[in-house]
């Protein structure tokens, strides 16, 4: 046997070829630690402009003492809107970057099928959002929002490096204990979208991109 | 040993055959130009490995127009799925028997 049919080589062959054509596996790490700067960021936003508008002193973490008038929600929801932008914008330009580092393409099967599992229950829960927003019940929308996030990476997770399913699953756990301390949603939202991104872009990073 | 290396398909014996088999079991169906990227080949190479499958009843193929462009898509037959999974089990023997 010449080492042309060697089995082990073979196998390996027959399983990057399965991984290359239905995973995603350009995604990069940085992509996440971005993402995660950009949210602690404006977190803190959110947090020192509460502190500014505050009437009496609560403490700092439960947000819905702030509220004076209703410009402290929308305060929070331009930042919001503005933190995804560039987590998005930035997490393309890292990806692309790590794609061509490994001479695949950024926009292919893979890819798309990535997008449309992630945006399906992402698009549900910012609908969602919204409408607890339009409602009211701005207290809701941290638990919400990590929930819908942690569901929609778990959904896109078949798709892509399949570590992101652990990211998922805490997520998820975030957004539900979040649910039970309403009062403490920016707290849970800077470790969800904050913290836990940024250690597991770093994580992914070393693992897949160094 | 010998029989061993007897089961191994000799449809599977080329790498670029062995890819478009790979592909198609995990994807329900593949286009042609996501095959040519995925296996970094040229157009008339995978077309010779596409038609071979083809004829051996392994992967079936569908051609439609999207717009005025020709779309060409391929799927795994149950033959062929079951031939690959036979071919791994035998790759699979070979290394037991082997360490």
């Amino acid at each position: 046997m010449n080492t042309k049919n060697d089995p082990i080589e073979t196998l390996s062959e027959i399983r990057t070829m399965m991984e290359r054509s239905s995973r995603f596996i350009s995604l990069s790490g940085l992509s996440g630690v971005s993402a995660g700067i950009f949210a602690v960021a404006g977190a803190l936003c959110v947090w020192i402009f509460g502190e500014y508008n505050s009437v009496g002193h609560y403490s700092p973490l439960q947000y819905e003492h702030y509220i004076s008038g209703n410009i402290y929600p929308w305060f929070s929801i331009v930042v919001a809107m503005l933190v995804l932008t560039c987590a998005i914008i930035s997490g393309i330009y890292f990806t692309t970057r790590s794609a061509r580092k490994k001479g695949l393409p950024m926009w292919d099967n893979t890819s798309k099928r990535l997008v449309v599992n992630l945006f399906i229950p992402l698009a549900a829960g910012g609908i969602f959002a919204l409408i607890l927003i339009s409602k009211g019940y701005f207290e809701l929308v941290a638990p919400i929002t990590l929930l819908f996030y942690g569901i929609a990476l778990l959904n896109g997770s078949k798709f892509t490096l399949e570590e992101i399913k652990y990211l998922a699953y805490t997520e998820i756990v975030l957004g539900l204990i979040a649910a039970y301390f309403t009062g403490l949603g920016l707290l849970f939202w800077t470790l969800g979208f904050g913290i836990c991104h940024i250690v597991y872009g770093i994580k992914m990073y070393y693992k897949y991109e160094r | 040993m010998k029989d061993i290396i007897h089961g191994l398909n000799k449809a599977f014996e080329s790498r670029i055959r062995l890819g478009i088999m790979s592909i198609l079991m995990v994807n329900e169906n593949a286009e042609f130009n996501m095959l040519k990227e995925v296996l970094n080949i040229t157009d008339g190479n995978l077309a010779s490995h596409t038609s071979a499958l083809e004829k051996l009843q392994f992967i079936e193929v569908k051609k439609q127009f999207i717009g005025k462009k020709p779309n060409t898509t391929y799927n795994a037959t149950a033959l062929g799925k079951k031939a690959f999974r036979d071919h791994l089990d035998f790759l699979e023997k070979i290394i037991r028997t082997k360490s």
